[in-house]
């Protein structure tokens, strides 16, 4: 029964840290399209900047991953 | 791990694909065992020379499809380093081509249905993370000495501030190895174990073909972030590199 | 009921992991079986040596050495083709060249012949010019010659004519008189 509460609890933590996930989307297509309204402003500038473009979506993701990685945690590891 | 459904026989088993096992045979996994890791790792090395050396053996001026793969990725990874960390970072260029063609490669082996995904686990993800780490921090204080560490000191700040934001930059410092792991290695976990569960939706026969078309979308989209995951490896280490060679910012 | 699908699903998910032939762990991510860490680190090691020595020792020379040698065959082809540019220009002004001359030598042949077709023309001219004054002053003198016939066979007539009005009037002829009177009145 009470490894049966901690379960769920671990169940229910899983589902809320798959919120995060949500968060890092919103995160990627805040920097994605800010960078094409940018692009689409100034094109000839935007070439050089595909470096700084994926360097902020690697860190937007980064923090979606994490949420994953609490919930896969949560489902199997404790 | 394991969840059945009583009745519709789903079972999803989206982790057993990243299981370690003992190529022959049973038994416990010592350090020197051959498991699927060194299966997969070995590919990853044949793939690497197939392009880079069977595929550029003709050293042709007009190159064949092989050879320019591989002066693309030369190319490409040699402008990175180049733009990123300057000129003086391009002493360090074979380490982090090694570090690009290793992850790319085992990212996309990973993707063969069956396959073993090397970049899926933290064990290997930490160790290439720490090894820049390590090497990036080491080489910082060898170049700059004590002035390495004005990194954390941002001078433009108010003075107020700088502690608390030297506070920070500590942190986000120590912090770097394990986003750099775990972003690559969860990205890849993430992508295959998605895929695992839509496979297993795959058994209801009213559901499969959007299953199937799920798995198929879902393939696509690793494809481009098996990709994706091996350049921002490799763009986060020539961004480290270039703050351990130019430490003021 | 739910302690028995739970129970359930606990036997399945060992059975799979003991048929997935692993040493079953309690963790259920096999990212974090650390039994097997020692084996991924140690493989991995191996892995990068063999890469980078791959690379160092025969890829990235190669490649490097055929992207130079591409450049250097891009720059020499430039050079080149420079100089074939170089060349055709030069081809190009002497055919220009050629061509002025061959023009002036034209006109210098136009002009001479015009020169000389204007001396020819003026001597002609000048020929014809003669030849035409010589037959205007021949006519003018046989017309003159014609015109003092006449007023001589005129003078003549009118004489005779004169002679015969007297005669017949009945008078009698005194030819130097009449011959006389008809000149004093032609020329009155």
């Amino acid at each position: 029964m009470e490894g049966d509460i901690v379960q769920m609890g671990a169940y229910i933590g899983a589902g809320l840290a798959c919120m995060g996930m949500g968060g890092a989307a919103v995160g990627v297509g805040n920097v994605a399209g800010n960078f094409l309204s940018g692009a689409l402003r100034n094109p000839s500038a935007a070439a050089g900047q595909t470096a700084t473009l994926f360097i902020g979506i690697a860190f937007a993701e980064a923090l979606g991953i994490f949420s994953f990685l609490v919930a896969l945690l949560l489902m199997f590891a404790v | 791990m394991a969840t059945e459904a009583e009745g519709t026989g789903l079972v999803f088993h989206p982790m057993d694909q990243f299981i370690v096992k003992p190529l022959f045979g049973e038994g416990p996994i010592h350090w020197y065992t051959p498991t699927n890791v060194t299966l997969w790792m070995g590919l990853t090395v044949l793939a690497i020379i197939l392009v880079l050396v069977v595929g550029t053996r003709g050293r042709a001026v007009v190159p064949t499809r092989i050879q320019s793969i591989a002066e693309l990725a030369y190319g490409f990874v040699h402008k990175m380093v180049e733009d990123v960390a300057g000129k003086d970072g391009l002493k360090y260029f074979p380490y982090i081509f090694t570090l690009f063609m290793f992850i790319v490669f085992a990212n996309f082996l990973g993707l063969l249905p069956r396959a073993f995904t090397a970049t899926s686990h933290i064990a290997v993800t930490g160790v290439l993370a720490l090894m820049v780490f390590v090497s990036v921090t080491v080489l910082g204080f060898v170049k700059n000495g004590a002035s390495f560490l004005g990194l954390f000191w941002v001078a433009s700040a108010p003075l107020a501030l700088r502690p608390v934001l030297a506070l920070i930059e500590v942190i986000s410092y120590f912090v770097r190895p394990v986003s750099h792991s775990i972003r690559l290695a969860g990205n890849m976990m993430a992508g295959h174990a998605v895929i695992k569960v839509f496979a297993g939706f795959a058994a209801i026969a009213v559901i499969s073909p959007l299953s199937i078309a799920a798995i198929t979308a879902m393939y696509g989209l690793e494809i481009l972030v098996s990709f994706i995951q091996a350049y921002v490896f490799t763009i986060l280490t020539c961004v480290y590199l270039k703050d351990a060679l130019h430490p003021h910012h | 009921m739910a302690t028995e699908t739970h129970d359930v699903a606990a036997d399945v998910a060992h059975g799979a992991a003991e048929a997935a032939g692993h040493a079953a762990q309690s963790a259920g991510m096999p990212q974090l079986d650390f039994a097997s860490f020692p084996n991924q680190i140690f493989w991995l090691l191996v892995t990068l040596a063999l890469i980078w020595w791959v690379l160092t020792r025969i890829a990235l020379p190669r490649i490097s050495a055929v992207l130079a040698d591409r450049q250097g065959t891009i720059t020499g082809d430039l050079t080149a083709a420079e100089d074939y540019k170089l060349k055709a220009k030069d081809a190009e002004a002497a055919y220009e060249r050629a061509l002025a001359d061959a023009r002036t030598q034209a006109q210098k042949i136009v002009a001479g012949a015009k020169a000389e077709i204007q001396k020819d023309l003026a001597v002609a001219t000048a020929h014809a010019d003669a030849e035409i004054g010589a037959r205007a002053a021949e006519s003018e003198a046989r017309i003159n010659e014609v015109r003092a016939g006449a007023l001589e066979a005129v003078e003549n007539v009118a004489k005779v004519t004169a002679a015969d009005i007297v005669a017949a009037l009945g008078g009698k002829v005194d030819a130097k008189a009449v011959a006389a009177a008809v000149s004093a009145r032609l020329k009155g």
